[in-house]
């Protein structure tokens, strides 16, 4: 099995830069989400 | 959430299946060796972030024409998502040529037009953080975005218009193209699961410039109080 060493980067750099993707919209999502509180505590505050 | 998380079950279920069918179900190329088989995670890749750009190019279009801030959502979502994948293929593709042509990278056709495209909706994303206004921030990406897509069909023909560097397809490629039976069901299965990976990111984008929107709503109210 040449090369297995390259395979394997790739599928691991690949697959790598997915996961940061999907990692960082659940980030932002997380902070959003915490947004949305904060704006609905000032909201209801004001009321 | 629940049919959020089976969906994303389902999407890593099946690229793990491609994989598995990558290594241990297609047959060995007679000239490149294990190697090519970075072939069934580079071209699936690059033919998902093509249709993610084909439908950031629709939602750009449908914007310009209805004004409808869920098509601005949808187009800012696909262009990420395509830029993900276009970022994948550029890193495959070198550590692909790197032992069959001797190089990591050259200029030709294809290379060139698919780090244009990927200059193009990275400048696409720049183009939206530089307007603050959410409508004239929609209008002009949507523009711009049109405009990025002219790249996707150069992208396509290049390898079929002009003969450099990067393989002649081995689909589409005309008469003399094409694969062997095992190595086509195993191409075609990896498309097809990385189209329903790249759904699956979409779908979690494009709740996430809902919320965003939300936000942008909820914080105007606030301000009006």
């Amino acid at each position: 099995m040449k090369n297995l060493n390259s395979i394997f980067a790739a599928y691991m750099i690949g697959w790598g830069v997915f996961f940061v993707f999907f990692l960082s919209i659940v980030k932002r999502t997380n902070d959003l989400r915490a947004e949305v509180e904060r704006l609905k505590k000032t909201i209801l505050k004001d009321k | 959430m629940l049919r959020r998380i089976f969906f994303g079950a389902v999407a890593v279920g099946l690229v793990a299946c491609a994989a598995y069918a990558a290594f241990y179900i297609a047959p060995e190329e007679r000239t490149m060796g294990t190697i090519y088989r970075i072939f069934y995670f580079h071209a699936p890749t690059a033919w998902a972030g093509e249709t993610t750009f084909f439908v950031c190019f629709v939602a750009n279009l449908l914007y310009i024409w209805k004004r409808k801030p869920q098509y601005d959502w949808l187009g800012v979502t696909c262009a990420e998502v395509g830029l993900a994948c276009i970022t994948v293929v550029l890193i495959t593709g070198p550590i692909w040529a790197k032992p069959v042509w001797g190089i990591w990278w050259t200029w030709d056709a294809r290379l060139t037009s698919t780090f244009v495209l990927w200059i193009l909706y990275i400048c696409y994303l720049l183009l939206r953080t530089l307007v603050d206004e959410p409508e004239r921030r929609a209008l002009l990406s949507a523009l711009f975005g049109v405009f990025a897509f002219i790249d996707v069909p150069i992208v396509f023909g290049a390898i079929r218009w002009w003969r450099t560097q990067h393989p002649a397809p081995v689909i589409m490629g005309g008469a003399g193209s094409g694969l062997d039976p095992v190595m086509k069901k195993v191409f075609f299965f990896s498309v097809l699961a990385m189209h329903v990976f790249a759904a699956f990111l979409i779908v979690e984008r494009y709740l996430l410039e809902k919320t965003k929107y939300d936000v942008e709503l909820m914080a105007r109210e606030a301000e009006a109080r």
